[in-house]
């Protein structure tokens, strides 16, 4: 069945008609090409599809798109603010966190999230908040510490 | 050899892209129009197809074609990413079509259909109702290749392929019986999966003028390209291949596992775009694995310690299809022989069967995180038996600076084992750890464990290599680098930019490379693998790089009217060789080189270079471990990887190499493993859930150092270091097992229950 939604999606209001079916994912990456949202899984195992939902950091291949209704959705396309990378971006790129890039798009919405809160956090507590994300290529070494010189 | 950009840590050519989403990946792409495919796997490990029908999924809506083993075939093809033999003997097993209807293993392609949208396809394919006759399976080798064993392929006998060399002055035998001591034993490890986060996709269409197009995540673009050509009997350049942004390879890309359905589709379609992409389930159990393998291995040794004689019996696990065929199983011998050469004899015998698992195939370090394993395990436990530090009998014969390889006749000219020795003794504390954790008691215990390894940085002499590069200069004197060698997330781009800035003398910033390798545009190179690229296709950088030098000089000699040689290139600038006095900008010469009216000739460079030597990157690894012994799990307290790779071009992107590969060798210790239903040969763990790979929790701090000099073969002193960090720290944590417990754990994984069932055997629980 469709139904009308209307989500903020990166800062710009959207009305839109979705399947129930569709999950938040496929809507993101299908109608507004927000092709950062990658999909590794679909089943919600892998955190290469996260993004911001109100604040909250959400595996988008499980999240379907009719629950989105009302909310402010964010991807790493809307980090950028007057054509300059946010400070967690240039940690990823400056401390050499990227290698393959996949799951990046995800660890920066975790790592964004941790950001927003403004607060100190310990290795421990980054580690936990990254760890729903799988990287094949980083060992996650570099992932940590670019999120902690993004944090300070 | 000195270098200002070359060692340097300049920023990744495609970091900034990566984080703002803007990279394209294959999937971020498409055509207008374009059609979903799906591919239906069989329920059964190994049979026949007695009949299927197609005729409910054909008429649901949606639906365009479907394609059966019955009505869509093509010449048979191997799979493996391997350079073309003009040798009919020596070329890859011809023995895969797009869909079969002889099921050789749980996931096999019987059938596919082609829809509107993914749903449609999706439906369709539950409407296919097949019918099988089943056959006998084997997911163990040996089991394969007994007598009367049911051929999984016809005349195969089961047998992928086999190998046998002896090497010395005397017989293995009469070697033995000179020895004070001979220690013999069976290893073992188990298939495990790349997981690299993205899977297999791929489209493909027919152009206007009749040429296919086919846009995949490999990371052999031009041999895909060549084997498209023999499977679908069309002319080689009537097909392009091309890559866009990859996510991760590791081997598992090496192969072609989509490209020859999808194209088959896109004919069976009439060129009309058609997207095929594989998901997560598929991928572990559908694409490749690294080989499993048994080893039978005897060693004899002097009293002092020196290895006399060796003699090792491999059964490797090929899956169900040939793909690389012998090659990984049979590369285990150089590694054998070579890291530690026996004085007397030495005896090497393979077998690589095929069974009804997975397919196997390359997966980084090609057999030697296997071979790795086994005997670098067999030392350690010589070393207990023998009463002897593990690492004084490693000094006492490993390989040295000088030695020749019979196998291969390659020279070894840098070698820093001794390094890798001794700076792992010092960040560990290896004597007074070994001395302190020798006789412990209690639930948990520490032990310290090294690891050793050579690995030959390309696949010289064995296969022919060649690479290519096209550096053509623009207006403003940057450049456009142009390779067939592939970025697949590794760093090739960066790399690469480096080398050609640093030969023709232009900052990093002025040399752009383009990521989509495209065989319409980029020169031949068989592509990422075999951790050869920087090596081979660098020199071919270099060669490319030299003669636009030499043409920028030239042209600057002419129009300063200063002798060619009194000039050089630096940092973008045309300067005095003598003082470096600075004369003008390289984009002046260039700008000249295209407009000039009387002598107008672009700068370019269009190279091939083949590659004749080789060299051989060692690498150790050592490790702290702390053992829980009623539970049976491992805390990995310390860890070191140490490499000697020649001259590091990239430090950053060097250092991260090594994390991805020090984390796939912690999940090949401790928890990676594919599973099979014994009873049914279906796949258990097909999913990231229950495939164990590292996750962030499992990961301790990875330390890395690297040591070494320059490789006088390599074309920036630079040897083999994309696949060598995988290779150590699964042995290396073996080791420290064997020394925290004085159990010999001869197989991996070292999971929970593998651990609790040796504990069990040794009487600790």
């Amino acid at each position: 069945m469709l139904r009308k939604i209307t989500m903020t999606i990166n800062g710009e209001k959207r009305t839109l008609e979705v399947d129930d079916r569709e999950s938040l994912l496929e809507v993101l990456r299908e109608r507004f090409s927000l092709f950062s949202v990658k999909q590794g899984c679909s089943v919600g195992e892998c955190g290469a599809c996260a993004v911001l939902i109100d604040g909250l950091s959400i595996n988008s291949c499980i999240y379907l798109a009719v629950w989105a209704d009302g909310r402010e959705i964010r991807t790493v396309e809307g980090f950028e603010q007057d054509g300059k990378l946010s400070v967690m971006q240039q940690a990823f790129v400056d401390e050499g966190a990227v290698q393959c890039g996949f799951c990046i798009p995800g660890f920066l919405i975790s790592a964004t999230e941790l950001m927003e809160k403004k607060r100190s956090f310990s290795r421990e507590e980054v580690r936990r908040a990254l760890s729903g994300h799988l990287c094949r290529c980083t060992g996650y070494q570099k992932i940590v510490e670019a999120t902690e010189k993004g944090l300070k | 050899m000195e270098f200002r950009i070359v060692g340097e840590n300049v920023p990744r050519k495609d970091a900034v892209a990566k984080v703002t989403g803007k990279a394209r990946y294959t999937r971020d792409m498409g055509m207008p129009n374009m059609l979903y495919g799906k591919v239906l796997r069989s329920s059964i490990t190994h049979g026949r197809i007695k009949s299927m029908d197609i005729h409910k999924a054909e008429s649901l809506k949606g639906v365009v074609k479907v394609l059966t083993p019955f009505n869509t075939k093509c010449h048979n093809f191997p799979t493996a990413g391997h350079p073309y033999n003009l040798d009919p003997n020596h070329q890859d097993i011809a023995d895969r079509n797009v869909l079969t209807d002889w099921v050789r293993f749980y996931g096999d392609e019987i059938a596919a259909v082609i829809a509107e949208d993914e749903f449609s396809a999706k439906k369709a394919l539950k409407m296919i109702d097949v019918v099988y006759e089943e056959l006998p399976f084997y997911l163990d080798p040996e089991e394969a290749l007994k007598e009367g064993a049911t051929e999984i392929h016809e005349g195969s006998k089961n047998v992928v392929g086999h190998n046998r060399f002896t090497l010395g002055d005397i017989d293995i035998e009469e070697a033995f019986d000179q020895a004070d001591f001979v220690y013999e034993e069976v290893l073992e490890v188990k298939p495990v999966q790349h997981c690299q986060m993205e899977n297999q996709v791929a489209y493909a269409y027919v152009e206007g003028n009749g040429r296919l197009v086919v846009v995949t995540s490999t990371q052999i673009p031009h041999i895909v390209r060549r084997i498209l050509s023999s499977a679908l009997n069309m002319p080689v350049g009537n097909i392009r291949v091309i890559k866009p942004i990859i996510g991760g390879g590791f081997g598992n890309k090496q192969d072609l596992v989509l490209e020859p359905l999808v194209a088959m589709m896109t004919l069976a379609v009439n060129g009309r775009p058609v997207l095929l992409d594989m998901e997560r389930e598929e991928c572990i159990t559908s694409t490749r694995t690294r080989h499993g393998a048994r080893f039978y291995m005897k060693t004899g040794l002097r009293k002092d310690g020196r290895i006399i004689a060796k003699q090792l019996k491999v059964y490797g696990n090929g899956g169900a299809y040939a793909a690389h065929g012998h090659a990984v199983i049979g590369k285990m011998g150089g590694d054998f022989y070579r890291l530690y050469p026996a004085e007397k004899a030495v005896e090497y015998e393979s077998y690589t069967a095929y069974t009804n698992c997975s397919v196997a195939g390359a997966m980084r370090a090609y057999g030697t995180p296997q071979i790795t394993f086994a005997f670098e395990a067999h030392m350690d436990n010589i070393a207990l038996e023998m009463d002897i530090d593990p690492l004084v009998l490693r000094e006492k014969n490993m390989v040295q600076k000088g030695f020749v390889d019979q196998l291969t006749g390659v020279p070894i000219l840098t070698c820093g084992l001794p390094e890798i020795i001794s700076k792992g003794k010092e960040y560990i504390d290896w004597d007074k750890k070994r001395k302190q954790y020798s006789a412990q008691t209690g639930d948990k215990r520490r032990g310290v464990g090294f690891a050793l390894f050579g690995y030959r940085t390309s696949t010289y002499p064995v296969c022919l290599e060649i690479g290519g590069a096209r550096i053509v200069m623009n207006q403003d004197g940057s450049v456009q680098l142009q390779m067939g060698a592939t970025e697949i997330g590794q760093g090739a781009a960066t790399v690469f930019s480096q080398m050609a800035a640093e030969t023709i003398g232009i900052p990093y910033e002025m040399v752009h490379f383009e990521e989509f390798t495209d065989t319409d545009v980029v020169p031949f190179d068989p592509g990422a693998y075999a951790s050869r690229q920087c090596y081979v296709s660098g020199k071919a950088v270099r060669k490319a790089a030299t003669e636009v030098r030499e043409k920028i000089l030239k042209r600057a000699s002419g129009m300063l009217k200063i002798q060619q040689f009194a000039l050089d290139v630096q940092d973008g600038n045309i300067i005095r060789a003598d003082n470096g006095e600075v004369l003008c900008h390289v984009g002046k010469i260039a700008l000249d080189a295209f407009y000039n009216r009387t002598d107008a000739d672009t700068i370019t460079a269009d190279v091939t270079e083949v590659s004749d030597t080789n060299c051989i990157a060692f690498g150790g690894c050592v490790a702290e471990v702390e053992v829980d012994i009623p539970t049976g799990r491992v805390e990995i307290m310390k860890v070191l990887n140490i490499h000697d790779s020649g001259k590091i071009i990239n430090p950053v992107l060097a250092e991260g190499q090594v994390h991805g590969g020090m984390s796939m060798g912690l999940g090949y210790a401790l928890s990676e493993v594919m599973l099979y239903n014994e009873k049914t040969g279906a796949p258990r763990n097909n999913n990231l859930l229950d495939y164990k790979l590292p996750t962030l929790m499992d990961t301790p701090r990875l330390d890395v150092l690297f040591v070494g000099e320059n490789d006088p073969t390599a074309p920036y002193g630079n040897k083999a270091l994309g696949e060598p960090p995988a290779v150590p720290s699964a042995p290396a944590i073996r080791n420290a097992i064997l020394h925290a417990t004085g159990v010999k754990v001869n197989k991996l994984p070292m999971n929970p229950q593998t651990l609790f069932e040796y504990f069990c055997a040794a009487g600790l629980i």
